[in-house]
């Protein structure tokens, strides 16, 4: 139990009252920007970075964690009581959390959304502490070709797995890996696709783009829409709070099998909004009165949230053991990373334990301490929504504005996120994904590096991709993933293959 | 229905009508978008293969990486072309209406002017600026609480970023005065 007396020592470096108040400020912050539209769980963590940047890495690491798991407690009080998903993994909440909220049940539907998020994330944790160290002490033996596979496996099964057009997923995850390119060749020391710019220089930074792509383009996304809305207030009772604890032995089924989707289809990427319908769908359809779903029922709540917190929160793995963010969010935490100096990667285990085991305790504390201000504060949440959305869109972009300037301070990287905004809103709405542009963007180096590092050893000869058991299945699995759709098809018309078909979005 | 005490209600004065009519179709755009890409493609593959596309004995030269990249890109937005040009004849799907279009445009155009203000008279008076200019213009809220909230804001981003955290934002003629 090596795991345990490290965990200790993380929550022995957490319990100052510095890191516990940062903690607040951060959950608060993070329930803030869930409730507001126009505003989510990646948009608030990447613009409230830059406050960070003066911070030591622990202290600006559970800073943001808790915005992100603020964000993600907030997104299901809108859904509730609004029928507004916060975010596209509350979707699912909606269809039985609105109706429960109408019927008068609020207070009941957000406390079985808070606890239910609160048990996946745990779930989630508990894995991460037991198994990232394991992951990572195994990387730990990885060379520049077994890297560059990982990275590939990662590359391929957001083409070969994801929903959305193949094309449009291969022109975005392109489009993200040359624009990572730009500036200064890291190996060779040589300029690329600079057009002899001085801006251009610096590279395009990944937080500028994801400041852009979510901040901006959400805002312009948003006013497309009325944004006239009618709810329900609610606040929570400690009797609701008993009552609906009382009863969660009941659902151990759901909840359990919510957690273990959640933290499947987290540690792959891109995996929250699928998790969510996959447990409200597996819950619908193991219950003995799949009609009484979609017209209030708890468990509806229950399946969907534990499984898209159990996600959020197992994306997390990935990033901390490989160095590979599983979310967008996750991504934007990797950003942070290096902008405190840190290397993702396994060596961060070995050589930032504080770090490490300081994050890892704050998401279990975190989560408690979110649970219990979450509980008690849904009222005054709930009516952040009165304030018009005309004072609080400029405010937005006033913040993004500070953010994208704040990193490498240039004017030009205003610019830039002005830019991405317009590239992010057009994308969105003509279906081109955003996610694989994202990861590629934060990931294009480290993969060009592993790649070229992997032919300098072995003197340009592509077999070192298969040159040992471990490399080589990666490598190859990546490619069968890739061609997954291909497959798949023709399994089928050999009629190998009938097995479940993803569930409709 | 409702058994809830309170109910929260927001109005949207200036919603856009539903039957609006298109500006443009998405079809129009996929075909604008992939024509750019392919455009960009072209240009950074070109920029590469001066560079050096090719593979000497140490592995891939500079270019090596993004050229394939161009390459691809520039064959995953040709192919997307032929989709969007296959299905333009087809029933046009909506890009955005004009009563959208009105509203996008409202938060756009101020955000550019931000930008373009920031870069002459510093991110805090152009913040300002904004703040209040979009509640009263385009948000007709009263112009007192337009004012009110600029400066409020304005001021907490200041002490949070400039004075507590060390951040230093761009700055202009305003706080030059004040010998900041």
């Amino acid at each position: 139990m090596e795991a345990f007396g490290l965990l200790l020592h993380g929550f022995a470096v957490l319990l100052t009252w510095k890191t516990l108040l940062l903690m607040m400020v951060g959950l608060v912050l993070g329930i803030f920007v869930g409730v507001l539209p126009g505003l989510g769980g990646p948009n608030g963590v990447a613009i409230l970075l830059p406050l960070t940047f003066t911070m030591d890495p622990t202290s600006a690491i559970v800073m943001l964690s808790c915005i992100y798991w603020g964000a993600l407690f907030g997104g299901a009080i809108t859904s509730i009581l609004f029928n507004i998903p916060g975010e596209a993994w509350s979707v699912a909440t909606t269809f039985d959390g609105y109706p429960m909220a109408q019927q008068g049940r609020a207070a009941e539907a957000l406390t079985a959304a808070f606890t239910s998020s609160f048990i996946g994330s745990l779930v989630a944790v508990l894995l991460i502490t037991f198994l990232a160290p394991m992951i990572s002490s195994f990387a730990l033996k990885f060379g520049p070709p077994e890297f560059f596979a990982v990275y590939l496996l990662t590359f391929c099964s957001f083409v070969g797995l994801g929903r959305e057009a193949k094309h449009k997923t291969v022109i975005s995850m392109s489009l993200g890996l040359l624009l990572a390119g730009i500036g200064m060749d890291t190996v060779s020391g040589n300029l690329r696709m600079t057009f002899g710019s001085a801006e251009l220089l610096r590279g395009i930074n990944f937080l500028v783009a994801v400041i852009g792509l979510f901040g901006i383009s959400e805002i312009l996304l948003t006013m497309e829409e009325r944004l006239a809305l009618r709810g329900h207030a609610a606040s929570i009772s400690l009797r609701v709070v008993l009552s609906v604890w009382k009863d969660l032995p009941k659902y151990w089924v759901t909840l359990l099998r919510s957690s273990f989707i959640g933290c499947w289809l987290g540690i792959t990427p891109g995996g929250a909004i699928a998790a969510s319908f996959m447990g409200y769908n597996l819950a619908k359809r193991f219950s003995k009165d799949p009609e009484s779903f979609g017209k209030g029922r708890i468990e509806g709540v229950f399946a969907p949230e534990t499984a898209a917190h159990a996600s959020g929160t197992a994306a997390l793995l990935p990033m901390l053991a490989l160095g590979i963010p599983g979310s967008g969010t996750a991504a934007i935490l990797l950003g942070g990373l290096m902008v405190w100096g840190l290397n993702p990667g396994p060596l961060l285990f070995v050589e930032h334990k504080d770090f490490v085991w300081g994050l890892i305790a704050s998401m279990y504390l975190g989560n408690v301490v979110g649970l219990v201000l979450v509980l008690t504060t849904v009222p005054i949440f709930a009516s952040i929504l009165r304030v018009p959305f005309a004072a609080v869109a400029p405010m937005i972009v006033v913040s993004c504005a500070i953010g994208a300037y704040a990193i490498q301070n240039a004017m030009f990287d205003i610019w830039l996120m002005l830019g991405f905004g317009v590239v992010g809103y057009v994308f969105k709405k003509i279906g081109i994904p955003l996610a694989p542009f994202t990861l590629a963007l934060v990931l294009g180096n480290r993969a060009e590096d592993a790649f070229r590092l992997s032919m300098i050893g072995s003197g340009g000869n592509l077999k070192v991709f298969w040159s040992n058991g471990l490399v080589g299945s990666i490598t190859t699995l990546a490619i069968v993933l890739l061609f997954w759709p291909v497959i798949d098809a023709l399994l089928s018309r050999v009629g190998l293959s009938q097995g479940p078909r993803p569930a409709p979005r | 229905m409702s058994q809830t005490d309170l109910e929260i209600v927001v109005d949207d004065p200036t919603a856009p009508e539903d039957d609006s009519p298109s500006v443009v179709s998405s079809g129009t755009i996929e075909i604008v978008v992939c024509l750019v890409l392919f455009a960009l493609a072209a240009t950074l593959g070109y920029d590469n293969w001066r560079t050096g596309a090719s593979w000497d004995s140490t592995g891939p030269e500079p270019g090596y990486f993004p050229f394939y990249l161009s390459v691809i890109l520039g064959g995953g937005s040709l192919y997307g072309l032929v989709v969007a040009l296959a299905a333009h004849r087809k029933e046009a799907e909506t890009f955005v209406t004009r009563a959208q279009a009105r509203r996008v445009m409202a938060v756009f155009v101020p955000t550019l002017l931000f930008c373009l203000v920031t870069q002459f008279l510093g991110l805090y008076v152009a913040s300002f600026l904004l703040i209040a200019g979009f509640m009263r213009l385009v948000g007709k809220i009263a112009l007192w609480k337009s004012l009110l909230t600029a400066f409020l804001f304005t001021a907490i981003m200041f002490v949070t970023f400039d004075v507590a955290f060390d951040v230093i934002m761009p700055k202009g003629p305003l706080e030059a005065a004040f010998g900041r």
